[in-house]
């Protein structure tokens, strides 16, 4: 029994929510000292995870098995392969960034970093999760800090309307998946809900086109398919800051980690019936979420639209089933959740301080706030697929795979290139260009922790541009045992 | 040193002479002048001993100086440049040397070198004239230096080294860029005064309508090349092998052969360089830019290039011609344009009153003689009246430019405000600038053909009786009538300008130029005669055989085919003495004794008399015809309606229907049916969303309960399930 | 030394980039610092393009014909490696390239504001160009074919003129619009091959049989759409008429440097993308289609000529010139296509010709019509207008430029004795015998060529004397002449003795494909 790495992972923000619960609500400092502590714990274990992953052996490492209650086949079961580390890696940078970003939060620091802990423990958990019942545990746990922060540090104009259609819809697509999960549960006969057995467990044809819509929707909700992703652009406008980051950073990831490893690797077969219609529903993500960015005039809007259309992208690689489309799908997932987190911490910047998200009032903030319109200009390289980026490296084999699976699909996604560079380039020139209107002459550079924040997660981004070598071989790691249980199934 | 070397170094004095004036000596006049007139005076040097080695070479034309080195890398083979001097390239330079230094020299002398600056002269403006003190004290108004001095010694050093480039090459490339090169030069002289407005517009015209030419010739550079393998002279024109492959294989364009139509290519590149009908619109307008240049366009360079080309590529014009035989399609447009442009132009001559534009239709006309000569097949005869016409002409244009400074000078002495160019108010010169008026009547008489002593009727003759002994009435009767003209024009330039009574303040008090003006006309004149006497044909009743035909054998070795000794007649030589003594006394009645300063012609011709000042309109035609249209196309069609309307347009469209349907997408599909989907789900929860709001009062642990016993059912529904099953 | 050795286009390509990496650790205040740091960074990758030149066998066995080759693992998973590689059409691009980035940054000098950021996107851009031109792996081509793409956009929408925004984000969209196809395409041929090695690909590629891809037409009308692909985003960047329109907005408002390097090395991307990547890659295809290319080369040519002729705005105009000299290039490429697979002696030697030129042309004009932009802008910098109208008179005011600004002008006319001219013929000779109603056409271009530069002469030196200037302008500075010397010098150098630069590109051509 080696040291229980993962657990510690998990159960590092899960204890810190709760201690965090029982801190004097005065010691400001105290509580964000912690919640930091705990971010970047977690972020140094993934680091630590990642750099020692055996990428040569693959497979899920730094395995844990606790029974639970053996009499159900529920078992606390964890271990991460090449798909899920880069996510706990992310989720990592997430969290620290988060926090970091939410530092003057001045209404109730300790619930809301509280509440911010339970979400980390709960993607982390999920990432981690190799029994179907833990994952779904750790699934649940987060949707009411969810939605207790939307409604209470979100935006007030539509924090209600916002967070009560992203509970609902993540409940709807929680419970589709539950039933789904439920059947995959009985009908395999096995009486366990150890997904490495699952696995193997041979459904048969029918079984298998019948439940896997259930599953993999129900997921892929939460990842933001067309057309059940109104709940993202509203819930993330809607959030603050640091969870409008979690959400479409990590979240939205976890619905598609989510529908990769419950839907397609346990339902193979299903997935190929499937596949067509995914593709057709993500190709829509992708160029229906660009064209709707297009013409938004709110900032926060605009980010959310464009998770939409890059989602879009990581449903189009699972469904190609290929090679090439996985591990795009992959890269995209982690590239996609760094580059919006981005996103989403620097419009938190400029509404703090402009306090207007309304791109036409705002202007000129290049000059005010340099490394914000930095940090925007690299994500938005990121998000048009600017060679050189992380988004270039995760979208190019995204469409090799559509080339294989449905060559119209990659004709006809690939506009959401151009689209994107159309709103990415408009939104910069309105943003940071041009000339400051004289209300916001008053706003101020941004702090040295936000700069922390920008300059990691670009460094990030351009670094896995550069060198794709250093996430690739691990993401193709993983991509190998989906493809042998879709050669096998 | 080889003549190979020497030849090499020909073009170099010049340019080296351009490079170091631009660079170093730009501010210094005097340095800048040396450096010209020395560089020149080198060429000259080198040009004559050259030319005295080719004359002593036996068998020149087969066996030219010749040398060549690899220039352009083209696939495993490379096209080589180098020199040839055979005899047409050798007696060219031996005019072009000498008229280039003499032009030099009164260059000097015409740009007023010595003079004081004037208050008022301005950079790009001919100089006004400078206010100084006499020895009375008084202010009396002279003559001043030209402002860009330098910079003009500059150009025409360049206008000089392309020119012997173009002479000494022995291949096509290198005469194009020789000959470009003139272009510019010619271009940045015309426009010397470029604050003139009516200079501007000559330079450009000047350039473009050459370049006309130009387009057609690189043209025909390419079919060539691409036909032949080469541009060499040699291997083209002096193989007959090749020439006969030319002449056999035939061309897309109008059943022509492809010698033919290369042939006419590269005569439409003469046409413009030489300022034949229709591309001689450019050659008057050249006036423009001070005199010297003209003389260096009209005479030693520039159009004399034109005809060089002609000549040279005569054997690709006339391949598969005998003395007799009938005449190839190029020698025929030759014959054809050459002879109407001789006429034409001689017309026109005959109506305008400024001294130089009457020369320059003068040179049109002479031009014109020479083409029509190749288009009879009497080559020898046109290279040597381009030769005479050469040294003649230049006389001519530093003639006129020494009288125009004369009047100058009377003006600045009178403070009259008359046209110094106008010969109308010129008269009785003769006695104020006796040198200037001697060497411009050999001059004149040369340009008329006056008979025997002038080195112009002895061209002017052989071609009228090559045209006649090849049978071609038609071109023989158009020139012989060019040439009355000509005599009369002539009789009537120098009698309205140096005999008679003075009829303004400012011919009274001209003044002889000075010596570096005068003293090139008179070494000129001496060539405006003596020239002649190296061509007097053997069949020449009298002087016949006297001396020997040694024009004619020089430069006729470099055809291959032996000259057939057509009937000997004395019809031409009639003709050429009838029309130019007719054509000089004609003149001299009319215009003798002329006293207000108004031409008799305008009365007796009328009409004609306008339509012929006016050149037959025909750059009014062109403008209306070419040159609007062509703006129209431009501004009009290619930018507006095509880039700025469809183009653009197209593109405009395509970027506000992104938006479109961007905007389409959000507020019929987004909105309504997605969102309104989740909203109506949602309306029937909000009681939940109430509730749980309510409970929302900091107690954390409520939400926590709620949160376990969540998981706890399902926890149930799980368990109980499994129950059953 | 042995180092050097084997990573020298290594070195030359990320020199700019570590130079800009440091230079982002210097406070802004430092103007010098940025210029003079700049500049000398600069220097480097043109000193060991020297070196490179120096070292370069100009006599290259055909097996083999790229020099200096590097590779390195790179993004293995889909088989694209970073390999690079040069031979004789790259090198000249890259001396060009390294040549007249320190040029550009020199007359950058006179930039005030925000010195910080224009100096380390410079430097990136450059990178970018000289990847291009030295990818031997088809993802890597087109990773520097985007990446120069971003400093250029914000060069001209933030330094840039009145209507730079609409100007950058023109240029920026289109060409990315225009790279789609290339993207889709490449992928496609990285799927279909399993590689995206050019060596590899130019073998296998042209003679493929099944495409592995699941797509309903037929592999001739799919290789022939890809074929369209490459062609339309090269002819956009060239630009080839009518995809043209982007260029004169891009090249007015960009600034001065921005001008120079847009129309001295941007421009000869797309040409280069023809000859590296479209003729080898798609042989057939481009034979057939050799007659389109031709056409519009054809049309850019006169269409671009006489555009400029209808231009009152100097740099407008110089702009439409550029579109009119590339459409040289591009019929050169188009006579090329239609006769690749040609082994009678005397179309090889046309086709090499034609190719040469192009390659001649593609450096003349690189040369020229940067001189001429930042001739535009040292006479904007005084009179701070473009409107020829308002400008003339000057050279009796300014002449030493005067001088400067028609021995360029003549270059950029085709004046024989410099650059222009040589490569002009080599064009034109060569594709007579191909396309002789193409070359005959072309004429009319080079007719309407002199005539805008005439008219551009006119308006700006002689013109009437304008009195409103004199005694405002002062003449050409030292620094502006020092930037112009080695253009004019290399012009000249060309026009008399072309044969040190063309040798090494008429070998290279002769096995291009």
């Amino acid at each position: 029994m080696q040291f229980p790495i993962l657990s510690v992972l998990i159960f590092t923000p899960l204890a810190a929510a709760l201690i965090l619960l029982l801190l004097p609500e005065e010691k400001k400092n105290w509580i964000k000292g912690l919640a930091l502590a705990a971010g970047i714990i977690v972020l140094a274990l993934s680091v630590w995870l990642y750099a020692s992953y055996d990428i040569a052996a693959g497979g899920y490492q730094f395995q844990e098995r606790v029974d639970w209650l053996p009499a159900l086949g529920i078992s606390y079961f964890v271990g991460v392969d090449g798909i899920s580390l880069p996510l706990v890696f992310l989720s990592g940078l997430v969290i620290v960034s988060g926090v970091l970003v939410s530092w003057n939060v001045h209404d109730r620091p300790r619930e809301f970093f509280s509440f911010l802990m339970f979400l980390g423990a709960s993607v982390l958990g999920v990432f981690c999760s190799l029994d179907l019942f833990m994952l779904f545990f750790f699934f649940e746990l987060a949707v009411f800090p969810k939605y207790l922060m939307i409604v209470t540090w979100g935006s007030p104009k539509t924090r209600e309307y916002g967070g009560m259609k992203l509970t609902l819809y993540l409940f709807i697509g929680s419970m589709l998946a539950l039933i789904g999960a439920l059947a995959i549960y009985f009908g395999s006969g096995l009486r366990t809900f150890d997904m490495l057995a699952l696995e193997n467990a041979g459904f048969a044809m029918a079984f298998q086109r019948l439940w896997f819509p259930f599953v993999f929707l129900g997921f892929a909700i939460l990842g933001g398919i067309f057309p059940f992703h109104s709940w993202a652009p509203d819930g993330h406008v809607a959030a603050p800051t640091a969870i409008s980051m979690l959400l479409a950073g990590v979240e939205m990831k976890v619905g598609a980690f989510a529908a990769l490893r419950v839907g397609i690797m346990l339902l193979p077969e299903g997935a190929r019936q499937w596949a067509w219609l995914i593709l057709i529903l993500a190709t829509v993500n992708v160029v229906y979420g660009a064209f709707i960015a297009l013409i938004q005039t709110d900032f926060k809007y605009v980010i959310g639209f464009s998770s939409v259309s890059h989602m879009g992208l990581v449903l189009i690689g699972f469904a190609t089933l290929s090679r090439e489309g996985l591990i795009g799908a992959g890269m995209q997932m982690f590239s996609h959740g760094v580059m919006t987190a981005l996103f989403f911490s620097i419009v938190g910047m400029v509404y703090d301080r402009a306090h207007t998200r309304d791109i036409p009032k705002l202007g000129g903030l290049a000059r005010k706030m340099p490394w914000a319109a930095i940090g925007f200009i690299v994500g938005g390289l990121v998000s048009m697929g600017m060679p050189g980026f992380s988004g270039f490296v995760a979208e190019f084999p995204v469409f090799m795979g559509a080339w294989r699976a449905a060559p119209v699909v990659a004709v006809i996604a690939i506009l959401g290139i151009l689209i994107t560079a159309g709103y990415i380039f408009l939104v910069i020139r309105r943003v940071f260009f041009g000339e400051v209107p004289e209300e916001l002459a008053g706003v101020t550079d941004v702090t040295v922790k936000d700069k922390i924040v920008i300059g990691g997660l670009a460094v990030v981004m351009i670094g896995l541009g550069v060198f794709p070598s250093l996430m690739v071989p691990m993401v193709e790691s993983g991509v190998k045992t989906i493809l042998a249980i879709l050669g096998g199934a | 040193m080889t003549s190979e070397t020497l030849v090499w170094l020909i073009p170099l004095p010049p340019l080296l002479a351009f490079f170091l004036i631009v660079v170093f000596t730009n501010r210094n006049k005097a340095l800048s002048h040396w450096l010209a007139l020395i560089a020149a005076g080198l060429s000259w040097a080198i040009s004559m001993v050259i030319f005295g080695r080719a004359v002593r070479t036996e068998g020149l034309a087969e066996h030219p100086i010749a040398q060549a080195i690899p220039w352009l890398p083209t696939g495993t083979t490379s096209l080589n440049i180098g020199i040839q001097i055979d005899p047409l390239s050798a007696v060219t330079l031996f005019f072009v040397a000498i008229t280039v230094l003499m032009i030099f020299i009164y260059s000097t002398g015409y740009h007023n070198y010595g003079q004081p600056a004037g208050q008022h002269d301005h950079k790009g403006l001919p100089p006004e004239g400078a206010e100084v003190e006499d020895a009375k004290g008084k202010l009396v108004k002279v003559p001043s230096i030209e402002p860009m001095y330098s910079r003009f010694f500059a150009l025409i050093s360049l206008f000089a080294f392309a020119m012997f480039l173009l002479v000494v090459t022995d291949n096509l490339l290198t005469l194009y860029v020789g000959w470009e090169i003139m272009g510019l030069c010619s271009y940045l002289l015309i426009g010397f005064w470029y604050a003139k407005e009516s200079a501007r517009k000559a330079m450009i015209k000047a350039f473009l309508t050459t370049r006309v030419g130009d387009v057609f010739m690189l043209l025909g550079l390419a079919a060539l090349y691409t036909l032949t393998g080469t541009l060499n002279y040699q291997e083209i024109l002096g193989n007959p092998d090749v020439l006969g492959q030319l002449a056999g294989a035939l061309s897309p364009v109008l059943g022509l052969s492809w010698a033919a139509l290369i042939g006419i290519l590269i005569f439409i590149g003469t046409v413009g360089k030489s300022a034949q009908f229709p591309l001689h619109i450019w050659l008057p307008d050249a006036m423009e830019g001070p005199t010297p240049v003209s003389a260096m366009i009209h005479a030693a360079t520039m159009v004399s290039a034109g005809v060089y080309l002609a000549i040279r590529f005569f054997p690709l014009l006339s391949v598969g011609w005998e003395p007799g035989a009938a005449l190839t399609t190029p020698m025929m447009v030759m014959g054809v344009i050459g002879s109407f442009t001789a006429l034409f132009a001689a017309t026109i001559a005959v109506a305008q009153n400024d001294v130089k534009r009457v020369l320059a239709f003068s040179t049109i006309s002479q031009l014109g003689y020479m083409i029509a000569a190749l288009g009879v097949g009497a080559y020898a005869a046109a290279a040597f009246h381009l030769v005479t016409h050469a040294f003649f002409k230049a006389l001519l244009f530093l003639g006129s430019g020494s009288i125009i400074h004369g009047m100058e000078h009377g003006i600045f002495h009178t403070h009259e405000h008359v046209d110094p160019q106008n010969m109308l108010n010129m008269g009785g010169l003769r006695k104020k600038m006796p040198i200037t008026f001697w060497t411009f009547l050999i001059g004149g008489l040369a340009l008329s053909g006056f008979p025997l002593i002038t080195a112009g009727f002895w061209s002017k003759d052989e071609i009228l009786s090559g045209a006649f002994k090849g049978g071609q009435m038609g071109v023989f009767i158009t020139l012989a009538l060019a040439a009355l003209l000509t005599a009369f024009y002539t009789a009537r330039q120098i009698t309205l300008t140096f005999l008679g009574k003075p009829r303004s303040k400012a011919a009274e008090h001209a003044h002889e130029s000075k010596w570096t003006m005068t003293a090139p006309l008179a070494i000129l004149s001496v060539f405006a005669i003596g020239a002649g006497w190296a061509g007097i044909p053997e069949d020449f009743p009298g002087l016949g055989g006297l001396l020997p035909n040694w024009f004619e054998e020089f430069v006729g070795s470099m055809l291959h085919f032996e000259h057939a000794e057509a009937v000997h007649s004395l019809v031409p030589l009639i003709t050429s003495l009838v029309v130019a003594l007719g054509g000089l006394a004609l003149g001299w009645v009319v215009y003798r004794g002329l006293q207000r300063p108004v031409d008799p012609l305008e009365k007796s011709l009328g009409g004609l008399h306008t339509v012929l000042k006016n050149k037959y309109y025909i750059d009014e035609f062109y403008q209306a015809a070419f040159i609007r249209p062509a703006n129209w196309v431009a501004n009009v069609f290619t930018y507006k309606i095509l880039d700025q309307t469809v183009i653009d347009g197209i593109l405009h469209g395509i970027a506000r229907f992104g938006v479109w349907l961007g905007k389409g997408l959000r507020n019929v599909i987004d909105l309504p049916v997605v969102n309104g989907a989740g909203d109506n789900a949602a309306r029937g929860t909000r009681g939940v969303g109430m509730y749980l709001r309510s409970q929302q009062s900091g107690r954390i642990q409520q939400y926590m309960v709620i949160a376990i016993s969540l998981l706890v059912l399902a926890g149930l529904v799980i368990y109980f399930t499994v129950g059953m099953s | 030394m042995d180092f050097i050795e084997k990573h020298l286009l290594t070195l030359i390509l990320f020199a700019p980039t570590v130079a800009a990496l440091i230079l982002l650790f210097v406070p802004g205040k430092y103007v010098k610092a940025f210029r003079w740091g700049a500049l000398a960074a600069s220097i480097i990758p043109f000193a060991l393009t020297l070196v490179a030149w120096a070292r370069f066998n100009p006599d290259p066995n055909p097996a083999a014909p790229f020099q200096f080759v590097e590779q390195a693992a790179w993004y293995a998973a889909i088989n694209a490696s970073y390999h690079l590689g040069i031979d004789g059409i790259s090198l000249p691009m890259v001396l060009l390239t390294t040549l007249l980035t320190p040029l550009a940054l020199l007359a950058s000098f006179s930039i005030k504001e925000r010195v910080k950021p224009y100096m380390i996107l410079f430097l990136l851009l450059e990178t970018g160009m000289l990847g291009v031109f030295m990818s031997l792996d088809l993802m890597l081509f087109f990773v520097f074919w985007e990446v120069g793409l971003v400093p250029m956009y914000f060069l001209i929408a933030q330094w840039g003129g009145s209507n730079r925004n609409y100007a950058a984000l023109k240029f920026v969209l289109y060409t990315m619009g225009g790279s789609l196809g290339l993207l889709l395409a490449i992928q496609l041929m990285g799927v279909a091959v399993g590689s995206f090695d050019l060596v590899t690909l130019t073998e296998k590629w042209p003679t493929i049989q099944s495409l592995a891809v699941p797509i309903g037409i037929p592999i001739e009308t799919v290789k022939t759409i890809a074929f369209w692909a490459f062609v339309i985003a090269f002819a956009i960047k060239v630009p080839v008429w009518p995809f043209h329109t982007w260029l004169p907005d891009a090249h007015t408002e960009a600034p001065t440097a921005g001008s120079m390097i847009l129309a001295g090395v941007l421009l000869k991307l797309g040409a280069y993308g023809f000859l590296r990547l479209v003729l080898p890659l798609f042989p057939v295809e481009a034979q057939r289609f050799a007659w389109v290319l031709a056409a519009l080369a054809v049309a850019a040519i006169i269409f671009g000529a006489l555009g400029a002729l209808a231009q009152n705005d100097f740099k407008r105009l110089v702009a439409y010139s550029s579109i009119n000299h590339m459409g040289f290039v591009v019929l050169a490429v188009a006579a090329a296509a239609y006769t690749w697979n040609t082994t009678a002696a005397n179309t090889l030697l046309d086709k090499n010709l034609a190719l040469s030129g192009a390659v001649l042309q593609m450096f003349n004009h690189g040369l020229s019509a940067a001189g001429m932009f930042f001739l535009v802008g040292v006479i904007y910098e005084r009179t701070h207008t473009r409107d020829l109208k308002e400008m003339g008179g000057l050279y009796a005011i300014l002449p030493v430029y005067g001088t400067v600004l028609i021995f360029t002008a003549m270059a950029s006319l085709g004046l024989p004795g410099l650059g222009g001219f040589v490569s002009e013929f080599l064009v034109v000779r060569g594709v007579w015998p191909i396309f002789t109603a193409a070359a005959a056409l072309s004429m009319i271009g080079l007719f309407f060529t002199g005539a805008y530069i005439l008219k551009a002469l006119k308006l700006v030196l002689h013109g009437p004397l304008n009195t409103r200037w004199e005694g405002h302008l002062t003449d050409i500075s030292a620094r502006e002449l020092v930037v112009m010397a080695p253009l004019m010098v290399l012009i000249l150098l060309i026009g008399v003795w072309p044969a040190w630069l063309l040798d090494m590109i008429n070998r290279a051509v002769a096995f291009l494909f």
